[in-house]
């Protein structure tokens, strides 16, 4: 790959993890098959673990790789494929239409300059404080990042870390308060809605 | 890539200073989560569902035991020798403010909780989950109220909304309670990801998120450009807005109000307001106190819209709910005219009304669960009609509790919207305090078509029906308007107890702490 030659190695990794990103990135949005849309975030996800692994932030990659390339979008086949996929999307007919669709481009594109527009605005200089060198908890290879990250969740964020706990607590009550079945004929006779015979499953 | 972490793995352990926790600061979350856990473990282990009430009984005890571990707090905190302090590394700041605002919430869980029993009841739902869930949602407002990390602050909302939204759906047999989950739940989900992204735009701009750190950089620094710091805060204050239902972040409330069972509305209206404007307060007032120039003006935006779409919106309301949801919405207007005073007296506002807002509601909330029918519907205002003779004292508190969230003296609600105008005309807003008056006028309009609608005669009033009212919400009851009454006539106690509740930024001093910049100690 002789034109590969002279750039940076790292400019090289950038621009294909950002292109791999980016693809998977449309994919998932212009996918009409929602198990193909599920398999292109694999792709996205893969890029921006190879933008970690490239920043050195090796322990983040593989977090990355195997929290949400394996389990987070193993989770969503297995919902699509509870829900069926035969059933492929089709959103032309769906609520979708009116100016949604352009609100939607245009608050994304806002959400995307906001950051860009704050980072401008800084002369390229985001970060306001920087640790001092000396700190060990600036990147270096003398600390290797596990026991940088270990460290950070048995002192300064123990308590975050721990009550983190709780959130898991009350999705698992959660899930078994509104997933108890209940027959359709008990519903309530609500006059603010339409009769419950009429509501889709 | 394997092999390095395989090399970190195998490396010898780096030793790690255990954190000081000064357990007595955490007790009143501990015994919040603690006692969920274990209502859940004796619920499943008796085989058959316990006596009822018992799950209502044990709520309220947890909720005060939480409330006694915390007064030795408010002592310690009072005491001038010992003072605030910090714990578990910096993440949480037991001060007068926190304990104050635990108070109040933990007086919204059991109010809730006795206006939870007799409904559950009612509607054959009777079970631990419930009460649980509004446990672990209090214990994530206390975190809040006493976050001293932006972190910190981001779970403990989470952990208050995502148990509020699941108790939003609880009401299975009923359409419009599932669709007030899902519409409570994707839009909270939204704001919680603005959030998320203020806290990490903050990170960005001052390099830590610790509101201590944050606070004391933005005071020793002059930052060049401060847009970051400033996208921020302003997406920060889109979480907390969406939280306390602030215009133009309230679409969700008269819908989510309407739709979600009554009890866990009365919950949503107190206790989560109460810990979204205690967070609010704790980083703008504390934390960036420096760029107080530059949110005031946004707040008094934040807070004409709110009080405006919250009085003016509700006149039009033909449903009970409706009606309180556009009030409570008024009344967040009102508490931001509070925080947009930027002083001290203006948190003391705040906190004065936010704790007789709390019994005000959480007691008109209580009477509606009780007006209403089983399927908990009949919450529009032609089913009011001649509650003076079928239930002549509930009508009468309910009428007093409405007078008092109108501002009426003698109510602790005069005395709430006096110390907030007063804290905006001393901070020189008094666009802003003649605007709150105005608005407060044009809400009475609602809390007296209730009343009238209540108490009036004529041709279209409905026969007589029997309604029944469960002990303990009848306790409710009690407590609230005893508590309403009591403070209207004598505000003193309350506001001197809201006058010593000032927040405080100090670094963590326990000996032993771990040093926050998690500098590890040489290998």
């Amino acid at each position: 790959m002789h034109f590969l030659e002279g750039l940076a190695p790292e400019l090289v990794v950038f621009v294909l993890a950002g292109l791999v990103c980016i693809v998977g990135a449309l994919g998932v949005v212009l996918n009409a098959n929602p198990v193909h849309a599920a398999l292109s975030l694999v792709a996205t996800l893969f890029g921006v673990a190879v933008l970690f692994l490239a920043q050195e932030a090796n322990f983040l990659a593989a977090v990355q790789i195997i929290v949400y390339a394996g389990a987070i979008v193993v989770l969503f086949l297995f919902v699509l494929m509870l829900l069926g996929i035969d059933r492929a999307e089709d959103l032309s007919v769906d609520a979708l239409g009116g100016g949604q669709r352009l609100a939607a481009c245009i608050l994304g594109v806002g959400i995307l300059a906001l950051p860009l527009l704050a980072f401008a605005s800084t002369g390229g200089e985001a970060t306001g404080a920087r640790p001092p060198a000396t700190a060990a908890n600036a990147i270096t290879k003398t600390t290797p990042d596990i026991a940088q990250l270990g460290e950070s969740l048995f002192t300064t964020y123990l308590f975050a870390f721990e009550v983190t706990s709780v959130l898991l607590v009350i999705a698992v009550v959660g899930a078994v308060v509104l997933a108890r079945k209940v027959k359709r004929a008990d519903y309530v006779e609500d006059p603010l809605t339409s009769p419950p015979s009429e509501v889709p499953t | 890539m394997l092999a390095s972490l395989w090399q970190q793995l195998s490396d010898s352990p780096v030793p790690i200073d255990s954190v000081d926790l000064a357990w007595a600061g955490l007790a009143p979350v501990m015994i919040l989560i603690g006692g969920a856990l274990l209502i859940l473990a004796v619920d499943s282990l008796v085989p058959r569902r316990l006596r009822p009430g018992s799950y209502a009984l044990a709520t309220v005890l947890l909720a005060a035991g939480a409330m006694v571990a915390a007064v030795p707090l408010w002592q310690r905190v009072q005491d001038a020798e010992r003072g605030p302090f910090a714990t578990a590394a910096g993440a949480i700041m037991v001060d007068g403010f926190s304990v104050f605002a635990t108070f109040v919430i933990l007086s919204a869980v059991i109010l809730a909780a006795l206006s939870f029993d007799g409904w559950l009841r009612r509607e054959e739902m009777d079970g631990a989950e419930p009460y649980v869930l509004m446990l672990l949602s209090a214990s994530g407002g206390v975190m809040m109220a006493s976050a001293n990390d932006l972190i910190v602050m981001f779970l403990g909302l989470e952990i208050l909304s995502i148990a509020v939204y699941v108790l939003a759906a609880m009401h299975l047999r009923k359409i419009t309670s599932q669709e007030a989950g899902v519409k409570y739940f994707v839009l909270g989900a939204f704001s919680s990801a603005f959030f998320l992204y203020g806290i990490a735009l903050i990170y960005g701009g001052t390099g830590s998120t610790n509101l201590v750190r944050i606070a004391t950089y933005l005071s020793a620094t002059v930052l060049g450009d401060s847009g970051l710091v400033l996208a921020g805060l302003a997406l920060l204050l889109v979480g907390f807005g969406f939280k306390v239902a602030a215009a133009p972040f309230h679409f969700w409330a008269p819908d989510v109000y309407q739709g979600a069972p009554t009890p866990s509305v009365a919950w949503m209206a107190s206790g989560v307001k109460v810990a979204g404007f205690a967070g609010l307060l704790r980083v703008f007032y504390l934390a960036f106190s420096t760029y107080r120039l530059d949110w005031q003006p946004v707040i008094f935006v934040l807070a004409v819209l709110t009080m405006l779409v919250g009085s003016v919106l509700a006149v039009v309301q033909t449903d009970v709910k409706r009606m309180l949801a556009y009030s409570s919405i008024n009344h967040a207007g009102f508490i931001l005219v509070a925080v947009q005073a930027a002083t001290a007296a203006g948190v003391q506002a705040a906190l004065f009304y936010l704790a007789a807002y709390t019994f005000m509601v959480a007691g008109s909330f209580g009477v509606i669960a009780v007006v209403s029918r089983k399927g908990d519907i009949g919450t529009s205002l032609d089913d009011y009609r001649g509650l003076s003779r079928d239930r002549p004292v509930v009508a009468f508190a309910f009428a007093l509790l409405l007078l008092a969230q109108a501002g009426v003296p003698l109510t602790s609600g005069f005395f709430a919207k006096f110390y907030v105008i007063t804290a905006a005309i001393e901070a020189g807003s008094s666009t802003l305090a003649i605007i709150a008056m105005i608005t407060a006028v044009i809400s009475s309009y609602v809390y007296l078509r209730i009343i009238v609608a209540m108490y009036g005669a004529g041709d279209d009033v409905p026969a007589p029906r029997t309604i029944p009212l469960p002990a303990a919400a009848g306790l409710a009851l009690v407590i609230s308007l005893t508590v309403t009454m009591s403070v209207g006539v004598f505000p003193g106690t309350l506001a001197s107890l809201a006058e010593r509740a000032t927040p405080v930024l100090i670094p963590e001093s326990d000996p032993g702490a771990v040093d926050p910049s998690g500098v590890p100690p040489g290998p």
